[in-house]
């Protein structure tokens, strides 16, 4: 059942992906609609299996690798259809769908066997502050999304070659303010994680901060979206560079994700590499 | 029955001659009446625009039925005959489908993908309609050139983009700033295009329009005329931050705007993005301008350039346009020649299933001991009879309906089975549906 819906899920996001895809090359209004509503009923199958996982397992499913890249690709598509349907871009999402797609196929290649929770992770917190951290990941990731189609259409700006995709892509004045609005919410949500990573932290293993590389990484990561929260608000930040530094923040924020795994470094975060993964 | 057209366009007649055969839009009552009155003529559209003047007709006769559209255009407008044929082209059958269906996408158009035919065309059929000038083939001739042009917008890009300079930056600036109702356009000098695109961006809803020239009485003078604020020249750099969009033409010999300028007034602006347009030859503003970041710079020669590979945009959207026509060509032209073939298909059912009862009815009558189930098994064994001796004939009509001979079979069905001829019923033509 479980692994029947995870497939599903997989096919639907396929399909979407390549309806997306071609849907940047054709000019047919109708197959960025059908894009939509295909992604819509994927994100539902994907929520079913998100759900029944949750039940199966009896904590949130975000304990190993397999697991906790599908919730990111769950809440990577959650918040893009927010902001598709708020902006009317279907275009966005030939952009942040395939992000979606790699992050389920990836995921499809690690066991889904559920892992035996150790006694550290067993806690409200788990989910309180995976959700959030996912959330903003996704904010951050369709923040990146935006910020490749404003590099892109600035270019043909500049350049002053306006073929197709420029007729296609929407006005900078609109990918950047995604990208802000994307900012907007990512941060705060980062924000609280972090600090209820810190007070779970505390009462798991008594102490909030320990420097361990998953939270120095975030950290960094932190920094790089306050620095350009604060350019944004202040000197007005925007266009190019705004979109150069949601890039750049981004990577960071994948490595903090999934690169931290790999450094050879003891990291309390990755103790959970032993069941296959980390969230 | 056949549809004709008659007319005349840009393409092969001069202003001069185009405006003496126009059709006045709001008396079209008049020449409708008198060109369905003609004989030969069963139905017709007048269709009058500045760049063309058609009239378009169904007829049971194509050469008589051009040859009094022809008449009919020369003698209602007085001018002879001999001026008028140089500039006339006429098409018949498919060629007409194909020339309507054309002109409705705005193939035909002077600037082709030009969106006004259509709805020209529109008119036109309404008139027509009003008039009750156009029946049963030019009301389905007609809808059905509506429903092409239709699709030829939506899956081709024919008029996606913008083919005048001054439209051309006003699309731009829509890529740049999407919303334009609370931008402010400012002005540099005056001139007729520079002026032109300030009228374009006025009715694209741009909130404020500021002026400026060296002489700052026509600087008032034409700020007046769109409702904006005059700028004293010298106060040009204390004003700028407040534009978004810069239309410029002066007379200038050198850059009065240079990158260090824009630097300045981007940083008090807080980089919000300003979009300069230089329409003046020599040119008014630094090209470096182009590389200060949220900073766009188009002069005429870029404008010209983006209008340029527009054009050849639509050319290759064209062909692809082409191609619809082309499909939906051969559905028309089915339906039309169904049309013809159905009357005579049901004429010759008729006749054979008369014939069947008659003689059914005749052999009954005299049959005493006829067992139970004689009479059912007659009946299926005359219709069967029927049935398989009239299938040929009524495929091979269906069939030939596409190819072109069909007047022959017709003929020569009507004269072999002595069927009745005659018009078609208006539902039985309404159940012919594709």
């Amino acid at each position: 059942m479980n692994a029947l819906l995870f497939y599903s899920t997989l096919c639907i996001y396929f399909i979407a992906t390549v309806t997306y895809m071609v849907y940047l090359v054709k000019p047919r209004e109708i197959l960025g609609r059908a894009a939509h509503w295909l992604i819509a009923g994927g994100f539902l199958v994907h929520c079913a299996f998100t759900v029944t996982r949750y039940f199966e397992a009896g904590h949130t499913p975000i304990t190993n690798l397999h697991e906790s890249l599908s919730f990111f690709s769950l809440t990577v598509i959650g918040v893009f259809i927010a902001f598709e349907r708020k902006y009317h871009v279907f275009i966005l999402g030939s952009f942040v769908t395939p992000l979606a797609l790699i992050l389920m196929l990836a995921s499809s290649l690690y066991p889904s066997a559920i892992p035996e929770l150790p006694p550290a992770l067993m806690s409200k917190w788990l989910f309180v502050h995976s959700t959030l951290a996912f959330i903003s990941y996704a904010s951050f990731a369709v923040a990146f999304g935006a910020a490749i189609m404003y590099l892109i259409q600035e270019r043909f700006l500049k350049k002053k070659r306006l073929g197709p995709l420029y007729q296609k892509l929407p006005s900078l004045d609109i990918l950047d303010e995604i990208n802000y609005r994307c900012l907007t919410l990512g941060f705060p949500l980062l924000t609280v994680a972090i600090i209820t990573g810190a007070i779970w932290a505390e009462t798991a293993w008594g102490t909030y901060w320990s420097w361990d590389p998953k939270e120095t990484w975030s950290l960094i990561t932190w920094f790089i979206y306050a620095a350009l929260l604060h350019g944004r608000l202040t000197t007005g930040w925007r266009g190019k560079r705004a979109a150069l530094f949601s890039i750049v923040g981004f990577f960071v924020l994948l490595f903090t994700f999934l690169g931290v795994n790999l450094l050879p470094s003891e990291s309390m975060h990755s103790y959970q590499r032993l069941l296959g993964g980390k969230n | 029955m056949n549809i004709v057209v008659v007319g005349l366009s840009h393409k092969t007649a001069s202003v001069e001659i185009r405006e003496k055969v126009a059709f006045a839009p709001n008396q079209m009552e008049k020449p409708l009446r008198e060109l369905v009155a003609l004989p030969d003529i069963n139905e017709g559209v007048i269709v009058s625009t500045c760049n063309r003047v058609e009239i378009y007709a169904s007829s049971h006769d194509v050469a008589g039925g051009m040859a009094r559209l022809k008449r009919f255009l020369a003698d209602y407008h007085h001018i002879s005959l001999e001026t008028l044929e140089p500039h006339l082209y006429s098409y018949h059958g498919e060629a007409a489908i194909h020339h309507l269906f054309r002109v409705a996408s705005s193939l035909d158009s002077m600037v082709v993908g030009e969106p006004q035919i259509l709805g020209q065309i529109k008119t036109a059929y309404g008139y027509a309609a009003e008039y009750k000038a156009s029946g049963i083939i030019l009301n389905r001739f007609l809808h059905k050139a509506f429903s092409v042009a239709k699709r030829v917008r939506t899956e081709t890009r024919i008029a996606s983009s913008a083919v005048s300079v001054s439209f051309a930056a006003v699309e731009l600036a829509k890529k740049i700033f999407s919303d334009l109702t609370d931008k402010t356009v400012m002005l540099i000098g005056a001139g007729e295009m520079c002026e032109l695109a300030a009228k374009h961006f006025l009715s694209s809803g741009v909130r404020g329009v500021m002026v400026t020239n060296r002489t700052y009485e026509r600087a008032v003078r034409l700020a007046e005329e769109f409702d904006g604020n005059a700028v004293r020249f010298e106060d040009l750099f204390d004003q700028l931050h407040k534009a978004d969009i810069i239309l410029s033409s002066t007379g200038a010999t050198h850059f009065i705007i240079g990158a260090r300028d824009v630097e300045a007034v981007i940083r008090q602006r807080k980089q919000k993005p300003m979009f300069f347009i230089d329409i003046a030859v020599p040119r008014d503003i630094d090209p470096k301008v182009n590389d200060v970041a949220n900073v766009y710079l188009y002069d005429m020669d870029d404008l010209q350039g983006v209008v340029a590979s527009n054009l050849q945009l639509r050319a290759e959207e064209a062909k692809k346009a082409e191609g619809i026509i082309d499909q939906e060509i051969g559905r028309f032209f089915n339906w039309l020649s169904l049309l013809e073939v159905t009357p005579t298909i049901v004429a010759l059912r008729s006749r054979f299933e008369e014939v069947r009862q008659a003689e059914l009815a005749k052999t009954l009558a005299g049959w005493k001991d006829l067992p139970s189930d004689g009479q059912k098994r007659l009946e299926a064994l005359t219709s069967a009879i029927t049935n398989k001796l009239l299938h040929p004939p009524t495929s091979l009509l269906k069939r030939t309906g596409q190819g072109g001979r069909t007047d022959l079979y017709v003929d020569a069905l009507r004269q072999l089975f002595e069927l009745e001829s005659g018009e078609p019923a208006e539902e039985e033509l309404e159940e012919l549906e594709e």
